[in-house]
């Protein structure tokens, strides 16, 4: 695994936490009842200090090093190598919960490999943190899905909605480029394929029990992990980092 | 943010050094494993507590206004059901 590699690896687990925190902060203020307000901006704030770990480790292997704030603000949309799901708009609450239920469990098997992994110790004291704060993410969310689709036949049909609307973002997950290969090689990331299956059988899981039914034939989507992203996360981008651009170095 | 009908839970919490759970407020949830979430994010986000509780407010049965006198007055002339005329001995100074 080269130091670049390990780049790819960092500024995905770090972009992915950054742009779903960003997003679930929009909620603040916003949330159908008080208790959920504080529930998600909870969930933003562990992820944003996620981003803070995997941001820094990221951007003190580049050539000329940057920390975790120029990474974050001065970087553009095709610099992201976040998933496509994550940078979706929050739509209703259903499509905010369908689309961190999708994501925590993967994100869950993923932190808990790094965590166990001994190629990088950074890494691992980071995910040890992590891994109880996703875990408590993977309750909250999987929860709500039940709740709402085994709730009423209008709470069933809607997140059922949200599911198959956000479904064609999830094969994106499991794509592996030269840089996820060398991390799965080297032992710090787990091997795709068979995290798919384990996220598969977890999510099938929970739908059971929601009444919820996996959307077929769907024409995946992906692009995300190369910068390839929706004009959604342009507009984000836009508004998260106005500030920092405007007045450079600004500090309060 | 809207109203909602869910019923109201009241939410007790044990601190890392206290005994016993303490009443720190209450919120809405659906049912109990989301009374249980929601305290947990309202109420023990700054380190608060090691373990909650949450009871439906509805099964709490409490001591009315009215009775205020009948049930507390009485208690008012009797300061010999305070231990505080025994002299202790200093070892046992902070009882």
């Amino acid at each position: 695994m080269t130091n670049s590699q390990l780049t790819d690896i960092l500024l995905r687990l770090g972009d992915d936490s950054l742009v779903l925190s960003q997003r679930l902060g929009e909620w603040c203020g916003h949330a159908p009842i008080l208790e959920e307000d504080i529930a998600l901006t909870n969930i933003a704030l562990d992820l944003l200090g996620q981003t803070q770990s995997y941001l820094t480790l990221a951007g003190s292997l580049l050539e000329n090093p940057q920390t975790d704030d120029e990474l974050a603000f001065h970087r553009d949309a095709s610099e992201f190598q976040n998933l496509l799901l994550l940078e979706q708009p929050n739509g209703d609450f259903g499509d905010t919960i369908a689309r961190q239920f999708l994501f925590d469990v993967y994100s869950l098997l993923k932190v808990q490999h790094l965590e166990a992994q001994s190629v990088n110790t950074d890494i691992a004291a980071v995910a040890a943190k992590a891994v109880k704060e996703i875990r408590y993410h993977v309750d909250h969310s999987s929860k709500w899905v039940i709740r709402l689709g085994d709730g009423t036949p209008r709470s069933h049909d809607r997140i059922q909605k949200s599911i198959n609307a956000l479904w064609k973002f999830t094969d994106e997950m499991f794509i592996s480029d030269e840089s996820d290969n060398a991390g799965t090689k080297a032992g710090l990331l787990p091997d795709s394929s068979s995290m798919k299956t384990e996220w598969l059988s977890r999510i099938k899981s929970t739908l059971n029990e929601a009444g919820l039914t996996i959307p077929e034939n769907v024409n995946m989507k992906s692009g995300g992990r190369k910068g390839q992203h929706s004009e959604h996360l342009s507009i984000m981008l836009e508004e998260m980092q106005v500030l920092p651009r405007l007045h450079p170095g600004a500090n309060w | 943010m809207s109203n909602n009908n869910w019923p109201l839970w009241e939410v007790f919490i044990r601190s890392k050094q206290g005994l016993s759970h303490r009443h720190v407020g209450s919120l809405h949830a659906a049912d109990a494993e989301m009374a249980i979430g929601n305290a947990r994010d309202v109420y023990t986000r700054r380190q608060e507590g090691v373990s909650l509780w949450v009871v439906p407010a509805s099964e709490i049965t409490a001591s009315s206004p009215d009775d205020t006198e009948k049930l507390f007055d009485p208690a008012n002339d009797k300061v010999y059901r305070h231990p505080t005329f025994f002299v202790l001995p200093k070892e046992v100074d902070h009882m």
